[in-house]
């Protein structure tokens, strides 16, 4: 009973307050009386003004239930009413904060998008409107974002910016039946889990580079004994994981070293001396290009000359330089360079035009999330979620990385990582 | 039995490495008594010294051991020159002073020295080049040893032969050993005792900084941080050699890299510094001096 009047408060809490439109640098108001935990049993008066008047609800807890759960009926059947006109498009994610500067590009992109769709005629000759809400990227600031955007009538929601807050939002909108599809929440769960058919991105997953390059060792490279190495860090040790459970996985290659180095040692032999022992015919190392170098150097002082497949980390013009001649041959996956794409440069030169400074992270990204949302929507001949998930999944659509679309757990098909090989000291796309 | 062999020259190349740099820690320290925290700089000092050196020899088209030569020269003098003259800002105006405050002084001198070589040069690994070249006489070696894993090798050993005899049994090695035993003795007999000190710390800065051309032409890259992580290492074989001996600054340098080596050919890489720092425990409860100090009462 209790964790229920919490959820009726939290869910109520949001025609309260004023609706977004415009207000998108603001963190979410939440009353006072929302964010105590033991609220509910001091609760005794709740003031709200609502369009001029205002209402004094004096309510007992036993009665809170009733009064509540009807009053949030009546919201949101007002709310439905005033839907009529317009496709309500949410956009969450961090817009204050440390972490704005990973969501702000993804609002501007979506804003230039929409603005371009409505100077068209808008989805169908219907306009789009957009309601933007903070998260902050936290986590329990997202849920009331979600709940907000969700009370408000929005059929899709660009964001959120983070892992951590798309996971808390996505059970309020798969339970709304909205669809999501964020420019920038990378961890695999998401998708892969199953638990959120409702959930979409365009960016790859944490673990896509890994599986790259595990398919270009095991399927192009035809290697069957890996070495995987890493630095120890977050990123390195993270992505010889990944790497990892998908050469055990393919069942065409096995792992036979994993092992992690001391990032900044003198001398890296010793373990170089253990891959050669262990009849690797491919090293695949996480971590960044300063370890990369030096390992690839040292391989190819004891003439080792095997595979040595690397990441994003390692495919860094630092690395061509310090590496110098021992650097060919040496295999690095990163992201397609979409930069001489058409639609990149036009929106690219868009946000320069109004903001005066460079887009900055995942605006590409949210690009592609609202073009290929408004493609679906166009294609679909509706904004109702089902058919628009359907046509996500059935149609690609024109995007700064290409022509994209999406697969039944909701992964983009098309934005990846490419495999590169270094040769005559450049990075080459080879795959 | 040939991966034995493998790890084990695997091992002498890092153990000489650490022996190059805490060759310097264990004379100083010998001296006066006090821990050069900015010894790892005078060695990535040398580094980049050599770096631009032997660039410009190379552009002029000069021979390979012609470059390397002059190079080390240049080098040596170089970071001989920021010895002296750290050890004239930074430790000589604190000869008198307790203990504690030189110490935090030589911290100070090494964050100094990588800022400015920081802001000097740049934040970016820079590449060095290979000043050894590949002899043909190692080549059916080249998986276990290569020419400048043994030229480290050689050099390490040649220093700490040269060291040893010449504090034994030359005029200023026998000031050296004068002033380390009583400062004040020293000058009574007419020992110039600060000049020998800064000669320590030149001798000092020199052989980091051939160390710094070596190990650098070794791993094939240098930015401002290699002093800092290189030197921590060298410190920790000094002590374990027991700090203030020059043979056990090599000794230490031996057994820690070769712990290092086996640890990970034999474990794990992942517990490589897990081992180091295990084995330099247990030889500090048992032999708080280090391996070959000597163990000195101290009123303190």
């Amino acid at each position: 009973m209790k964790r229920h009047s919490r959820a009726l408060l939290r869910l109520l809490q949001l025609p309260f307050s004023e609706k977004a439109t415009g207000t998108a640098f603001r963190a979410p108001q939440r009353p006072a009386w929302c964010t105590a935990g033991s609220a509910v049993q001091g609760l005794r008066k709740v003031v709200t003004i609502q369009s001029g008047k205002e209402v004094v609800f004096v309510m007992r807890s036993n009665h809170l239930f009733a009064v509540l759960a009807a009053l949030a009926l009546a919201m949101n059947g007002a709310v439905a009413a005033s839907a009529a006109g317009t496709i309500k498009i949410g956009v969450a994610g961090a817009h204050s904060g440390d972490l704005a500067s990973y969501g702000l590009p993804t609002l501007k992109a979506v804003q230039l998008v929409v603005r371009n769709v409505n100077e068209k005629g808008g989805v169908n000759g219907t306009p789009l409107e957009l309601l933007i809400e903070d998260d902050a990227c936290k986590p329990e600031i997202a849920t009331n974002t979600a709940t907000k955007l969700v009370s408000s009538g929005v059929r899709a929601v660009i964001g959120h910016t983070c892992s951590g807050a798309t996971k808390a939002a996505l059970p309020i909108y798969r339970d709304a039946k909205v669809l999501v599809i964020s420019p920038s929440a990378t961890t695999p769960g998401l998708t892969q889990s199953g638990e959120y058919p409702n959930f979409y991105r365009t960016i790859a997953a944490d673990d896509t580079q890994a599986r790259a390059q595990v398919n270009f060792a095991v399927g192009i490279l035809k290697v069957n004994k890996i070495a995987v190495l890493h630095d120890k860090g977050d990123y390195g040790k993270g992505l010889a994981e990944y790497a990892r459970t998908f050469i055990e996985q393919s069942g065409k290659a096995e792992v036979v070293l994993f092992e992690g180095i001391t990032p900044g040692a003198v001398d890296y032999s010793a373990v170089i001396q253990k891959v050669k022992r262990s009849g690797a015919e491919a090293v695949l190392f996480g971590g960044y290009h300063p370890e990369a170098s030096k390992i690839v150097g040292q391989m190819r002082q004891k003439r080792m000359t095997i595979a040595f497949v690397s990441d994003d980390g390692v495919k860094d013009d630092t690395f061509l330089k310090v590496a110098g001649q021992d650097a060919e041959g040496v295999y690095a996956t990163g992201p397609a360079d979409v930069s001489g794409n058409p639609i990149t440069k036009a929106y690219r030169e868009q946000f320069r035009k109004t903001e005066g400074t460079d887009p900055g992270a995942f605006f590409d990204n949210a690009v592609a999330a609202a073009l290929a949302l408004t493609g679906a929507m166009v294609t679909a001949g509706s904004a109702e979620p089902e058919a628009v998930a359907k046509a996500l999944q059935t149609s690609e659509v024109a995007t700064p990385f290409g022509r994209i679309k999406f697969d039944a757990k909701g992964e983009p098909i098309g934005i990846g990582f490419s495999i590169y090989q270094v040769k005559n000291g450049q990075f080459v796309q080879v795959q | 039995m040939e991966y034995f062999i493998e790890l084990l020259f695997s091992g002498l190349t890092r153990g000489s490495i650490y022996a190059l740099i805490a060759l310097g820690y264990t004379m100083v320290y010998g001296i006066i008594g006090l821990i050069n925290f900015a010894h790892g700089e005078m060695y990535m000092i040398g580094a980049f010294t050599a770096l631009i050196v032997s660039t410009v020899l190379s552009i002029h088209g000069l021979p390979l051991p012609a470059i390397l030569i002059l190079t080390g020269l240049a080098a040596a003098v170089w970071a001989g020159a920021y010895g002296y003259t750290v050890e004239r800002l930074a430790y000589r105006p604190l000869r008198n002073a307790p203990r504690l405050s030189p110490l935090i002084s030589a911290i100070g001198m090494s964050i100094f020295l990588q800022n400015y070589v920081l802001l000097a040069q740049t934040s970016d690994f820079q590449p060095f080049p290979a000043l050894i070249p590949d002899v043909a006489f190692l080549e059916p070696y080249a998986a276990i040893i290569g020419s400048t894993d043994l030229m480290i090798l050689i050099v390490s050993a040649l220093t700490m032969g040269l060291l040893t005899l010449g504090i034994k049994f030359t005029r200023i090695g026998k000031a050296m050993r004068a002033t380390a035993q009583d400062q004040k003795m020293a000058l009574l007999v007419g020992i110039n005792v600060d000049r020998i000190i800064s000669f320590t710390f030149v001798i000092g800065a020199a052989l980091a900084a051939i160390g710094g051309l070596l190990i650098a032409s070794h791993i094939g890259q240098i930015n401002f941080f290699i002093g800092f992580i290189a030197g921590i290492k060298a410190f920790t074989a000094a002590v374990l050699g027991g700090i203030g001996s020059i043979p056990g600054a090599v000794l230490g340098s031996f057994i820690l890299g070769l712990t290092e080596s086996f640890a990970t050919g034999y474990v794990s890489s992942d517990y490589e510094d897990v081992f180091a720092f295990s084995l330099l425990v247990l030889i500090l409860i048992f032999r708080p001096a280090g391996l070959l100090g000597k163990a000195t009462l101290e009123k303190v």
